[in-house]
């Protein structure tokens, strides 16, 4: 029984042109950059040196692409197997999301041809946070490829290397919960090296874990969406049922995720900093507004099962982690020398180049291999 | 079989949940301060010996082949405004008021010398995934090699000081930062900043005699004339000496007890926040990350037994599934 099949359709549509447009625009800068070095096209600084490459579209954007993990923990650590036919399509996105972070990354750092560094064994620092989340971000890459394989298979029939596959896929799998694990929570302790530089409303032992509660849920609300947005522009029926399902375990996270974080925030004696005005203490308050607004919609069963609300509130849920990550990773930041930091023009249209690159691929993917789940048409209001 | 896998998981979580909220408390537990390094050298910089002729940032840029930095509309001087991918060694200068009074924090001025700290607990050296900066083991000067770098700045987030710097116009940067001249140390020599010294404010030496001279200095009299070493100290031979008028010191040693200490030490007449020295706590901010890193990960054993739970996991749920088919 096979649950997924291609969309099929013209591949070359007038959204297809514009974001190949954005893309090549992306590609020149890139271009320069590795022309006439970082500072040519972006406004890093010795001060912020890390910007909008990294919070965007590492951060944040591996979090997006958390749709892989949270459905893998669902279907096979849960043994939630109802979800299955959502894995492949969380599958591609996360496969998309992670590659390329891992590109960003090759365009972000300065000696990129000596990146292999970091698994020379002489060279290998384990101490070291960033060590961690290379290796396993680079792992997870691998990783997902293979998992994603079987979909590739399929298309081309290769039906015996796919038995041969099938064989150990389980070892895939498990690396593919294990390993978003450890670097999701990992690039939460990555900023507690940056001391007081970082605000105590962010710096914190728990780092790691709201990363990575944090990271799950934005792995559901992905799904959520992709799903809603899936329908909607390959005209499909809602999968809404199912997802009203999957969006039931959401509040449940939120609430341990908001316990800890206001908790620990308050015991350290800081809400006064948290309401002393500012842009740090109101984008924290906007950040935890929108994890509780997200909460709010979600708690209620009858919410979970209206399509409207339910691409609301994971839309919501994916612009709080979203933040919580810049906040983390830009705007809690101050070297206190000074410096200052806003993404330049060119830098943004790298960024807008790579999430370009990310829609035409899924787009091309989901039309002609076997990646979304095969629906009976269901009466929704949408 | 449904019941005791959910116990399982339960345990599972709750171990998990519990492990990363015992982190931060695990992680304060582990090690003290760290040592010194058997044969630290280092660098006690005198704000009130110091006359701002800058001969140091000259001596610097010559012993480390560095590029001149003109700020100035003509790009007649080396003049960095401050520290940079082409400049690892700055002389800065606070004044207040009608700055007419060395040492003095109101209607007075002072100079401040700044580069690398050489922490004896570095963030960087924590930080650097590929083991590009190195503290050494014998003489604590933590160096950078530009062939293990990747160029990730993680360095740059993690340096409390803000020393590391990279250069952001090169196709293939490099991060730059003050090695105490480690290439002179080689041959026995000092650091260039100290040698160019004329007054003695830059000061080479063993880390635990130039701690020592710092807290000999902080009992003079201030206002009575005393002798003091000159370019260094420690090296086996007679120091050379200058008499200067002694100035009221801020009572503190900075690098003494900052972030776990740090093998570079300054003394002002003025309090170090004015002189952009960050109010850092006694204890390294590795120690935190450090930490919970190493309670996770010591020896891999919580990711293999998770990694072994799950392999177990999915391949119980694939039976399942293939008998229920």
């Amino acid at each position: 029984m096979e649950v997924n099949k291609p969309v099929g359709g013209k591949l070359f549509t007038r959204t297809f042109l514009a974001l190949f447009t954005i893309a090549l625009i992306g590609m020149f800068f890139v271009a320069k950059r590795y022309m006439y070095g970082l500072g040519a096209v972006t406004n890093l600084n010795d001060g912020f040196p890390w910007g909008i490459w990294i919070a965007y579209d590492v951060v944040v954007g591996t979090a997006l692409a958390c749709g892989g993990y949270s459905m893998a923990l669902m279907v096979y650590v849960f043994n939630k197997w109802e979800y299955h036919p959502l894995v492949r399509s969380a599958l591609l996105t996360s496969m998309f999301g992670y590659t390329l972070a891992g590109v960003s990354v090759l365009i972000d750092v300065g000696r990129y041809w000596q990146a292999y560094n970091i698994v020379v064994p002489w060279y290998s620092n384990l101490h070291s946070v960033m060590f961690e989340v290379a290796l396993c971000v680079g792992l997870y890459i691998l990783v997902l490829w293979v998992e994603f394989a079987p979909a590739v298979l399929e298309k081309f029939k290769a039906d015996a290397l796919h038995a041969r596959l099938n064989r150990y896929i389980f070892a895939f799998i498990a690396l593919g919960v294990l390993l978003p694990t450890m670097h999701q929570s990992s690039l939460g302790t990555m900023m507690l090296m940056a001391g007081y530089k970082l605000s105590p409303l962010w710096r914190t032992g728990f780092l790691p874990l709201l990363f990575l509660i944090s990271a799950i849920t934005m792995g559901f609300a992905v799904v959520i969406v992709e799903s809603c947005l899936a329908s909607l522009l390959f005209k499909r029926p809602l999968e809404t049922p199912l997802l009203a399902k999957l969006a039931g375990v959401i509040p449940w996270l939120l609430m341990v995720y908001l316990v800890v974080r206001v908790e620990d925030v308050n015991l350290r004696g800081l809400l006064p900093l948290a309401f002393s005005g500012g842009l740090q203490s109101d984008l924290f308050l906007l950040e935890n507004a929108l994890f509780f607004l997200a909460l709010l919609i979600l708690i209620y069963p009858s919410n979970q099962r209206n399509p409207r609300l339910l691409f609301a509130a994971a839309c919501t849920l994916l612009a709080a982690g979203g933040l919580y990550r810049f906040n983390t990773y830009i705007v809690g930041f101050d070297p206190g020398t000074g410096w200052q930091y806003f993404p330049s023009a060119p830098e943004l249209l790298i960024t807008f180049g790579i999430i370009a690159i990310e829609l035409m691929g899924y787009a091309w993917f989901v039309k002609r291999l076997p990646v979304l789940p095969v629906l009976e048409p269901i009466q929704a209001k949408m | 079989m449904k019941i005791k896998r959910r116990a399982f998981l339960k345990a599972a979580t709750g171990g998990g949940v519990l492990l990363a909220a015992q982190g931060p408390a695990q992680a304060l537990a582990r090690g003290e301060k760290k040592a010194l390094p058997p044969n630290a050298k280092g660098i006690l910089y005198d704000a009130t010996l110091c006359v701002g002729c800058q001969s140091c940032m000259v001596a610097c840029k010559k012993a480390n082949y560095l590029p001149v930095e003109s700020t100035d509309l003509l790009q007649l001087w080396d003049n960095p405004r401050d520290l940079s991918g082409k400049t690892i060694n700055v002389i800065k200068k606070f004044e207040n008021g009608s700055a007419a009074r060395k040492d003095q924090a109101v209607d007075g001025y002072s100079f401040v010398k700044r580069h690398c700290m050489h922490c004896i607990d570095p963030s960087c050296v924590t930080a650097c995934p590929v083991s590009a900066l190195i503290k050494n083991p014998d003489t604590g000067v933590v160096t950078y090699n530009k062939d293990a770098c990747i160029g990730c700045r993680y360095c740059q987030i993690a340096c409390p000081f803000n020393i590391p710097k990279f250069q952001w116009d090169s196709p293939t940067p490099e991060i730059v930062k003050c090695q105490l001249c480690n290439h002179l140390l080689a041959k026995g020599e000092i650091s260039a900043c100290c040698g160019a010294c004329p007054t003695g404010a830059s000061l080479f030496g063993p880390v635990e005699m130039l701690l020592a001279e710092a807290k000999r200095r902080l009992t003079l009299t201030p206002g009575t004339y005393q002798d003091f070493p000159v370019s260094s100290i420690g090296a086996g031979f007679p120091a050379q000496y200058q008499s200067h008028q002694v100035a009221k010191y801020i009572p503190h040693v900075y690098g003494e007890n900052e972030v776990g200490g740090t093998q570079v030490l300054l003394m002002a007449g003025v309090g170090f926040g004015l002189l952009g020295l960050p109010d850092l706590p006694a204890e390294s901010f590795v120690k935190l990350a450090d930490g919970i890193q190493y309670a996770i990960y010591k020896g891999m054993v919580y990711p293999l037994v998770v990694l072994g739970a799950l392999i177990y996991m999915i391949r119980r749920g694939e039976d399942n599934l293939e008998k229920k088919e």
